[in-house]
């Protein structure tokens, strides 16, 4: 098998789950093949690797499938010891990381959609997701990156505030990450998407915000119908 | 060591603070329990140490961690003596995969059974076993998820079926009916002497379940 055919990552380009696993892999140097994945109609591959949740991204290592994107991160850095480190080695400051990524995911992410999304309440949906992301910005302290002087797990995950919610809250119109609210985590984005490696990893923003207008538009129309 | 060492902010009821005392004794490590009353008021410590303000929280020399997954995941890298994980990168990719499937989908469908009624309790019942067959074809003919000893995912499953006899009682069924493997597997992990001590009986469960719910707001 040629090397490059050895490791596949299924995805699709404008998922940010998608993306991050494209960022750990440039970071480590590893040579991949990407499919891109048509959700409408998803490939025979993805569904074969992917049987309990059917998603991208996937990646496929020697054949061999590893889902859910923080565990394929961890894989990644796991599997390619010797490269760029994506997770500390000290146990407290691991667990750290994961807690952090976690939060990102699972608090941060559906309080933004909520924000951007709903039309009652949106005030306090909007108050909500920010003092999530001010709990996450105390985490940078005075640091550079999450990950401290280099770009660790969080700031990977973290990805999706430097890029998506950026273009979210200009199609929704709703004003989250402003250097008023949130200086600290607006420096980090400044200074994440400048990064070399990043730069290339993230979808090119007039293109996300066409595909964000259309999602949003389909969304709305749905509202107005029920 | 001195058990101050490890401290853990605990709830008896709590399948995730299950998980974290299971595994410290898996790892033989001395701890001391210090109980949170999540209904009369949250230790400022509890407050202080986990921004969700929930438990459990491992205080290892002072230092929080939290999120019980999380945390035996901490457990495991911090004391290396009978590795709760497989040794290959790909068989830990397994295992996290698992522990995040139980995590996101049993408690939920648990807990679908005992607060609804009516048709919604047939509903909530074929959800949770279906999800049980899912985790039963993944332990597939193995002992244990790790394989041949106890691991990770046992750790992380085994827990949440301490609240099983609840939804056996508030769903009209009987577990073993629908996923025998399953049932085993529970049996099996049952009989290690750090599931037996850390979770309560069935009947304290049913009856905090019975309470719980009507608190809740969930009516017959």
């Amino acid at each position: 098998m040629a090397e490059e055919e050895a490791v596949k990552l299924f995805g699709t380009w404008r998922s940010p789950f998608s993306r991050r696993v494209e960022i750990a892999l440039k970071l480590k140097g590893v040579d991949f093949k990407y499919y891109e994945e048509d959700l409408t109609n998803k490939s025979h591959l993805l569904l074969k690797y992917n049987p309990v949740h059917k998603k991208i991204p996937v990646l496929v290592h020697n054949e061999k499938p590893i889902v859910e994107s923080l565990v394929i991160l961890e894989y990644i850095d796991e599997t390619w010891k010797e490269g760029f480190p994506i997770l500390p080695k000290d146990p407290c400051q691991r667990s750290h990381a994961r807690f952090w990524a976690r939060f990102l995911d699972e608090k941060c992410l559906p309080a933004i959609e909520e924000a951007c999304l709903r039309s009652v309440d949106r005030e306090k949906a909007v108050e909500e997701a920010c003092e999530l992301l001010k709990l996450l910005e105390n985490e940078l302290k005075d640091n550079k990156f999450f990950g401290g002087e280099t770009i660790g797990l969080v700031d990977i995950v973290a990805s999706v505030i430097s890029c998506w919610l950026k273009a979210f809250q200009q199609v929704a119109g709703v004003e989250l990450l402003t250097k008023e609210k949130l200086p600290k985590l607006c420096e980090w984005s400044d200074e994440f998407v400048s990064h070399a490696v990043i730069k290339g990893c993230l979808p090119p923003s007039d293109k996300l915000l066409a595909s964000l207008r259309a999602h949003f538009e389909t969304v709305a129309s749905k509202e107005l119908c029920t | 060591m001195s058990k101050a060492e490890v401290i853990l902010l605990d709830c008896w009821i709590s399948p995730f603070c299950m998980r974290v005392k299971i595994a410290l004794e898996e790892k033989g490590v001395a701890y001391e329990s210090q109980a949170e009353d999540l209904f009369g008021g949250k230790s400022e410590l509890l407050l202080t140490s986990n921004p969700h303000g929930k438990v459990p929280v491992l205080l290892h020399n002072g230092k929080p961690v939290s999120e019980s997954a999380i945390i035996v995941a901490y457990i495991d890298e911090s004391w290396s003596s009978s590795p709760l994980l497989p040794p290959c990168a790909y068989g830990r990719a397994q295992a996290r995969f698992w522990a995040d499937y139980i995590d996101k989908k049993v408690f939920d469908a648990g807990k679908a059974i005992f607060m609804s009624k009516g048709e919604a309790v047939e509903v909530g019942k074929k959800d949770f076993i279906e999800i049980i067959k899912t985790l039963e074809k993944a332990l597939g003919d193995k002992d244990f998820f790790n394989g041949d000893t106890f691991g990770f995912v046992d750790i992380i499953g085994i827990a949440m079926t301490s609240w099983f006899p609840a939804y056996e009682k508030f769903g009209s069924f009987k577990l073993e009916d629908h996923c025998p493997k399953f049932s085993a597997w529970i049996k099996r992990s049952w009989q290690r002497e750090s599931v037996a001590k850390v979770i309560p009986e069935a009947e304290k469960v049913i009856e905090f379940v019975t309470m719980f719910r009507k608190m809740m707001g969930a009516e017959d």
